[in-house]
């Protein structure tokens, strides 16, 4: 969620029960205005927390001009000094995959696997947050447009999803770079708007199923939350500009999902 | 500058009006704010245009009246259009086309040649109108600007394709040479002040036909190109957004859904909207005071009835923790706990927490009914019951009845595991009632008792909550009930792991008993203790032994008081036959099973792997003097339970799930029974083929047709001797 619309943003996210403190919030809006500034970024989002058995990771996402460029991801632990994740090679991804269990809390707290080498909490950390943002960041549709130029922008006359398309998953889309768009056959192709629709829908995600849409506050917010990813929410006011995503969580996959629905 | 004369606008055509007035007014205005003009060339201009005004605003009128074949209504922008035309023309002589077409051409030749023009000068002035500039005039001089000239020049240029192509279409002079067309603008300057202008009626016709073309609605439509332009260029003009070329795209896109989406008018309703005000209206019926009554007397009723506890500090304290629904959701269940309050003879409430599902969530209640009150609803679901097994009886006895004419069946020897009978209400697992809502507003529904066989096998599956009471759970193993019983179950689970309270809140009443009993008394009650003093929060987080459960374990019966389930009743040794006596020889022996008792601290409770079950934190570490205590549990994610001087609270948001760091795995399917052992009694025969068949079938009749030769045989010896007897 955009640190400029962060107090809005969470009162709506509530709905899935876990917020912010209200220290928490205060810190984070003046931390992150101050990372906005020493970093340079364009739009600065407080992407969420991790729950950890001893302390807690806050992390946020910082994005430059163009919207689906690489995300600098920053974590902090007390909301206040914030420390730059370091990217991810596919050594670490990899290694995070087989190490089970919840985080610790403590960057430097290694664990320990009997194959493969020790991993860093910290890198753990990061690795879980690279890869629920590949899998469930996501955006509502005309929200970003793509320019002749190049570059994708923030839509700046995007004036919300209606009631009716708010309701249905192929209005929202995956915050990140489209993997399945080319196999689309022409026929569905055809029917794209190829300015608004360069991402991929949330509709064909496997298992089908595993987003559960909601209404919630009497009918004015829609919520939808990632059973595969439980933690991940994102809220959007039909025709409001108001949106965004939030994943308060143990970081950990819900592996049992065929089996839940 | 001279004053312009009112517009004598037609009536019919009031918008037009008021935009021609508003447009004549920014130009008035313009005129009033820019005394001093700076190019000198204006000052002679605007009385020459000033007349052109009044003369041309008497003919656009006179041309409205007619109106135009093409059909294209009028928007006040075009007329607004025309009118700038009309300022800039040199010559006002309308009438006076003698071009040698025929006559009826005329009217409609003429204003479209002259809104050729009209485009480009209006594009032109429309670029200079946003940047703001001056004068109607002054823009069309600082046309020669440069740097805005390419930009000019993409958008003329659209036009001028457009141009082409119409004239390829329209009868009239093709003005394809038309040097005024090829020019672009900064080069041009403005046009009918500085060049020669060609002869006008061959390029009126020209322009005609271009407006004709852009006006054309096609089939699918009734908008035109033309009007769909003038539609965004008017909304550019009226929003003046930053950078609008870079808009220039979404505003195209608005413009035509604008087009086909007109705003509400007051007689009709939004029909999406519907659900959205619906629920407003059921939520403003809860803030609504129950009945009218005198003010007075209903304050002290409910102050004196205060069954409904302060959710709103509890919500403030768990948001210290940073857990809870925000404060004006809190505020409606507030209210709707208020309600269920009045509608239910309710002793104690509290708000339990939320449960989440697919398409809808629970919003849970936990009660304690008034004495005697629960009863009734009690002794209803029994007689159900009762009436169900007595027909059951029923139907077996007849059933038996048949089969003993017939073979009999072998009785299986299989008995189903006696049943474990439900704890009562008020003890164990049944001993809060709850009710559940799916928003508050809507009306609050009770959840039936939970049996330990649910318990049982709630233990077993693990599946989302749709949000629908009725909704079946399809599971393996079969899940015995709907998702109202599993919703009851998870609750009961959840209520009996992760309900913890500071230590010494509460305390065990009385003995009742001897501790020695068989089976040992579980100490079932506790109350409250009037001296508790609270804990320090500090040593709330440090230690897990401050914390202890206050509601019952749930034994792997699924109830919290074990009970043997093969003690009969007195009703049913009375029923059971003497066969059936015979096979109860071979029941097992069951243990009684033994759980941690109440009141237990937290520290004796088992680890997950190797991480404690509960995470203690303090609220706030940068002023731990006002921070609250928090507990988190790891073993039911979403169970938070804050703690601060003498006030405690729990509450359960999540999705209603324990939390195994293994994968869950189904459990296996029953083994396939066997089939009965073969023996004297049964003996499986194997059915007859074919030909067996029809051998027997010819058999018997051949024995049928020796029969009945027989009989005719005898009848024919009786007719004998009676014929020999009555000789």
């Amino acid at each position: 969620m955009d640190e400029e619309s962060l107090l809005l943003s969470l009162e709506l996210a509530s709905g899935s029960g876990q917020g912010l403190s209200p220290d928490r919030r205060a810190s984070l809006l003046t931390s992150l205005m101050l990372v906005k500034r020493d970093y340079r970024f364009d739009r600065v989002l407080f992407w969420g927390r991790i729950l950890g058995l001893v302390a807690d990771y806050y992390i946020a996402q910082g994005l430059s001009e163009d919207q689906l460029a690489p995300r600098k991801t920053l974590y902090s632990l007390n909301c206040m000094e914030w420390s730059l994740l370091p990217p991810a090679t596919e050594e670490m991804e990899m290694q995070t995959s087989v190490v089970k269990g919840r985080f610790m809390g403590d960057p430097s707290h290694a664990y320990e696997h009997t194959e493969l080498q020790k991993v860093n909490d910290g890198e753990k950390v990061f690795e879980e947050e690279v890869v629920i943002d590949k899998a469930v960041a996501v955006i509502p549709r005309g929200a970003l447009v793509k320019t002749p130029f190049g570059p994708i922008r923030v839509n700046r006359t995007f004036e919300g999803l209606s009631s009716s398309e708010a309701k249905k998953l192929s209005s929202y889309f995956h915050f990140r770079e489209p993997v399945e768009l080319k196999n689309k056959t022409l026929l569905e192709k055809a029917d794209l708007d190829p300015s608004l629709d360069f991402m991929d829908s949330l509709e064909h995600d496997f298992p089908k199923g595993s987003w559960s849409i909601q209404m919630e506050r009497g009918n004015t917010l829609v919520v939808l939350r990632s059973l595969l990813w439980p933690g991940l929410t994102f809220y959007h006011a039909p025709r409001t500009k108001n949106y965004g995503y939030i994943y308060v969580g143990t970081g950990e996959k819900n592996i049992d999902l065929p089996f839940m629905l | 500058m001279g004053d312009l004369p009112p517009d004598p606008e037609p009536p019919p055509q009031p918008t037009s009006s008021r935009r021609n007035s508003q447009v004549s007014e920014r130009r008035r205005s313009r005129e009033h704010t820019r005394p001093q003009p700076t190019v000198p060339e204006e000052v002679q201009q605007i009385p020459l245009d000033a007349q052109i005004l009044r003369g041309s605003r008497e003919m656009v009128s006179s041309q409205i009246n007619r109106g135009w074949s093409q059909g294209a209504s009028l928007t006040p922008s075009e007329n607004f259009i025309f009118q700038a035309e009309e300022a800039q023309r040199g010559s006002i002589e309308y009438p006076s086309l003698n071009t040698g077409f025929p006559s009826e051409v005329q009217p409609q030749t003429y204003p479209s040649e002259g809104r050729l023009q009209a485009s480009h000068n209006a594009s032109l002035m429309l670029q200079q109108l946003q940047q703001g500039e001056g004068n109607l005039f002054q823009q069309v001089e600082s046309a020669y600007q440069e740097p805005r000239a390419d930009l000019l020049g993409q958008y003329t240029r659209y036009q001028r394709e457009d141009l082409q192509f119409s004239q390829d279409t329209q009868h009239g002079p093709y003005l394809r040479d038309d040097p005024a067309l090829q020019f672009s603008p900064s080069e041009l300057g403005f046009m009918p002040f500085n060049m020669e202008v060609p002869e006008p009626e061959p390029r009126e016709l020209a322009v005609q036909n271009a407006k004709a073309y852009l006006l054309q609605t096609s089939v699918n439509c009734d908008l035109s190109l033309y009007e769909h332009l003038v539609n965004l260029l008017t909304k550019i003009l009226n929003q003046r957004p930053e950078d609008p070329l870079f808009l220039l795209e979404s505003l195209n896109r608005t413009t035509q859904w604008e087009w086909f989406h007109p705003k509400l008018d007051t007689l009709r309703d939004d029909p999406e909207m519907q659900t959205t005000y619906e629920m407003a209206e059921r939520q403003k019926a809860l803030f609504g005071r129950s009945g009218g009554g005198e003010g007075e007397q209903e304050m002290e009723e409910e102050a004196a009835r205060m069954a409904v506890p302060n959710i709103m500090e509890k919500a403030f304290y768990f948001e210290q923790a940073g857990v809870g629904l925000s404060s004006d959701e809190s505020f409606r269940i507030f209210m709707a706990l208020k309600q269920l309050v009045e509608q239910q003879p309710i002793h104690t409430c509290r708000f339990w927490g939320k449960i989440l599902g697919l398409s809808r969530s629970y919003l849970v209640a936990e009660v304690e009914f008034l004495e005697g009150e629960e009863e009734v609803e009690e002794e209803v679901e029994e007689m159900m019951e009762g009436g169900e097994v007595m027909e059951a009886h029923g139907e077996e006895e007849g059933n038996e009845g048949e089969e003993k004419v017939t073979d009999v069946i072998p009785k299986p020897t299989w008995k189903p595991p006696p049943v474990v009978p439900k704890e009562a209400s008020r003890n164990g697992a049944n001993k809060y009632v709850y009710f559940v809502c799916n928003e508050p507003g809507r009306p609050w529904v009770r959840l039936p008792h939970v049996t330990p066989i649910q318990i049982v096998q709630a233990r077993k599956i693990k599946k989302f909550f749709t949000g629908f009471l009725d909704a079946p759970v399809i599971s393996y193993p079969p899940f015995p009930g709907n998702e109202a019983n599993y919703l009851r179950a998870q609750i009961a689970r959840i209520s009996a792991a992760t309900h913890i309270s500071p230590l010494g809140f509460y305390q065990f009443g009385e003995e009742e008993g001897d501790e020695e009993e068989e089976g040992g008394a579980r100490r079932d009650s506790y109350e409250e203790n009037p001296d508790f003093e609270g804990i320090p929060v500090l040593e709330l987080v440090d230690s897990m032994a401050n914390w202890v459960h206050h509601t019952q374990h749930i034994l792997p019966q699924g109830r919290c008081t074990w009970v043997n389930p093969l003690q009969k009743t007195e009703e049913e040794e009375e029923e059971l036959g003497e066969e059936e006596e015979k096979a109860d020889e071979w029941i097992e022996e069951a243990e009684q099973e033994v759980g941690p008792p109440l009141l237990m601290p937290l520290s004796e409770d088992a680890e997950i792997m190797h991480m404690s079950p509960w995470t203690a934190r303090l609220s706030c570490s940068l002023s731990p003097q006002y921070s609250v205590a928090v507990m988190r549990s790891n073993l039911w994610p979403g169970a938070y339970a804050y703690a601060s001087g003498k006030k405690f609270e729990n509450i359960y948001i999540g999705w209603g799930h324990k939390y195994s760091p293994e994968n869950f795995s189904p459990s296996l399917p029953a083994p396939v029974q066997q089939e009965y052992p073969s023996g004297p009694e049964i003996m499986e025969m194997s059915d007859p083929t074919v030909e067996e068949e029809q051998a027997l079938k010819a058999a018997q009749e051949q024995a049928l047709a020796a029969a009945e030769e027989e009989e005719e045989e005898e009848e024919e010896e009786e007719e004998d001797e009676d014929e020999d007897q009555d000789d």
